[in-house]
């Protein structure tokens, strides 16, 4: 139960940092992105190949994801950067699609669906058994990092300037700020901390399959975040612990009700959390947490 | 680095592909010949495309936002097609009316209880809550369906052949299928004073709501077409390959990718944009293995929003 316990707390820590990264980019930047699992898988792979075809030290797995992805999410935001909402929702579940694809064919470089396997876990020879409870710290403290530096974003100019974006692009460009340079910079960062989420994945799990990067999982970041509080970096931690939460109680109705098969289960948590978000959008479209907004500028 | 990468030799398994295997084909014959029958696939899938792209850019164009529950309105008339041919015997052709009928009616519901609610918000918000509306419905069927692939009923035919190229009997006839759902919907649009009063509200709603058109019962007609007609494309799809929960969210990506290179809120332009994803992903075929198809559409959109942001037909960017 405690190491049960302790891999649930992990991945609402991966989960919280994706929902940190989507905030960056929806939440403050308000540009929407339908294919932040993408970016997850993207950092996931770089990682894993530099690490276990490279044989490079995980450290600079880590920072290649990193700095991988915000490349990767600087590129995309280049293509798309004066795309409406929608068309921008329409390409990013798109990129992440192609990401899927490439990942599934490219055999001779991610062994398709064969996934990579071996990749190597930090310290296990030294931490053994311990090695989950370490790392689950070890992501804890990460995101102790991230959410840290992302509320000195929020209040910082650069901050204001994205929320500005947010609300009126042309008012800003008014302004006199570069709208293009700060949506790239906000897609970036975002995406490095995608990528990060990604690296945190592939080096607890030590396996990566491209079946693990479908837009289901999108979705959990979404319902993570508009259940937390769009735009609020603390709600966005606090959803996505709730949505690992929920996610993982629901495994336990199975025993509620035995008669439904695995995979009408499957099918019945899938609707709980289109149910959840549907509901969310309902009754608390701010979230649980919304989002705080400075004195000044009470709408 | 400047560690020699080990590529792996053999590839174990064959990836799934995304868009499944086209039942018939044939040896592969010289460029040009190939060229020519890829072009004539094409222009099959694409009338086939075309009509849930067609569902989708007129619920955009009455209701001012990207409805993700095509995808799942697709399997609806797929599998509502699947009960009425596999189960009660009757002929893809009249079946194919169940499906239009039966997603039509899915997707006025589903609107009516999940999205009319959340109307007056923004249109990122509305298409947000089509995704949580896709993912539920798909999840329904897949409760009480199961995930595996499941066949029609309908008789397995030799090719046709004309010359060098050849045409699986199926695909002409969801060809024509298709050809008279747009027809049909053409004559509505052009015609009928509903029809006309439709495209009145896409044109201008509040000019159209001042000359006494119910705006409520337009969203409900564009909501019950347009899902209807994605339903005929999702069990055109199947009848072509197979069915499962996810027939339309393989091909959802292909249908966005019709309607914003149209031009999204265009009828014409969707099916313009219908045959051109077609040919270009059947084309691509030349140069990329099968499983890029649907890579395809996604470039054709970025190329698309890059040049000329409002599609080929699209009036408003």
């Amino acid at each position: 139960m405690t190491n049960y316990l302790i891999a649930m707390a992990t991945f609402g820590a991966i989960y919280a940092i994706l929902a940190l990264g989507l905030n960056v980019m929806w939440g403050m930047a308000g540009m929407v992105n339908l294919g932040i699992v993408g970016f997850y898988g993207f950092g996931a792979y770089v990682s894993a190949l530099l690490t276990v075809k490279g044989h490079a030290p995980i450290a600079l797995g880590f920072l290649a994801a990193m700095a991988g992805t915000a490349a990767m999410a600087a590129l995309v935001t280049l293509g798309i950067m004066r795309l409406r909402d929608d068309y921008l929702a329409i390409v990013t579940l798109g990129f992440a699609e192609v990401v899927r694809i490439i990942a599934e064919n490219e055999i001779w470089l991610t062994r398709g669906t064969d996934g990579i396997s071996g990749i190597p876990q930090p310290l296990k020879s030294v931490l053994g058994s311990d090695f989950n409870a370490v790392y689950l710290v070890f992501c804890l403290v990460i995101l102790a990092i991230v959410l840290f530096v992302l509320e000195r974003v929020r209040t910082s100019p650069f901050g204001r300037v994205l929320r500005a974006i947010r609300e009126d692009a042309q008012v800003a460009a008014f302004a006199g700020k570069d709208v293009l340079k700060f949506k790239v910079k906000a897609f970036a960062l975002g995406g490095a901390l995608a990528g990060l989420a990604g690296a945190l994945y592939a080096h607890y799990s030590s396996f990566i399959v491209p079946e693990i990067y479908v837009p289901l999982l999108t979705i959990y970041i979404f319902l993570a975040l508009t259940a937390g509080g769009i735009g609020n970096n603390w709600g966005a931690v606090v959803g996505a612990f709730v949505v690992v939460f929920i996610l993982e109680s629901t495994r336990f109705l199975k025993d509620v009700i035995p008669w439904v098969s695995a995979e009408q289960f499957a099918a019945l948590r899938e609707f709980l959390v289109g149910l959840g978000l549907l509901l969310v959008l309902f009754f608390r479209p701010r979230g649980l947490m919304p989002e705080p907004l400075p004195r000044l500028v009470e709408r | 680095m400047g560690v020699e990468v080990a590529a792996p030799a053999v590839p174990l398994a064959l990836p799934p592909s995304p868009t499944l295997p086209r039942k018939g084909g044939g040896s592969p014959p010289p460029v040009f010949e190939k060229t020519l029958q890829l072009a004539l696939n094409g222009l099959m899938a694409g009338a086939v495309l075309a009509v849930p792209a067609i569902g989708l850019t007129m619920i955009y164009a009455v209701l001012r936002f990207v409805n993700f529950s095509v995808a799942a309105h697709m399997a609806v008339g797929a599998f509502a097609g699947y009960m009425l041919n596999a189960w009660l015997g009757l002929p893809a052709g009249i079946a194919i009316l169940g499906a239009f009928i039966c997603a039509g009616a899915a997707g006025i519901a589903s609107d009516h209880v999940a999205l009319r609610p959340l109307r007056g918000q923004s249109a990122l918000t509305l298409a947000i809550a089509s995704i949580a509306v896709n993912i539920m419905i798909e999840s329904t069927i897949r409760f009480f369906f199961g995930g595996s692939p499941r066949d029609y009923a309908i008789p397995l035919r030799r090719d046709w052949h004309f010359g060098f190229l050849h045409v699986g009997p199926q695909q002409v006839e969801n060809f024509i299928i298709a050809s008279v759902a747009m027809a049909f919907l053409f004559l509505f649009l052009a015609f009928t004073m509903t029809g006309k009063a439709m495209r009145a509200v896409a044109d201008n709603p509040m000019l159209a709501d001042s000359k006494g058109i119910d705006p409520d019962r337009m969203a409900r007609l564009a909501v019950g077409i347009g899902m209807g007609l994605a339903g005929i494309g999702g069990m055109l799809v199947g009848l072509d390959t197979s069915i499962d929960p996810l027939v339309g969210f393989r091909a959802i990506l292909s249908v966005f990718a019709a309607a914003v290179v149209g031009g999204l809120g265009s009828v014409p332009g969707a099916v313009v944009g219908g045959l051109a994803i077609g040919l270009a992903e059947e084309l691509s075929l030349l140069a990329l293995p099968a499983t890029y198809k649907s890579a395809v559409g996604f470039l054709a959109i970025l190329a698309v929003l890059t040049l000329r942001p409002r599609g080929l037909l699209g009036a408003r960017a």
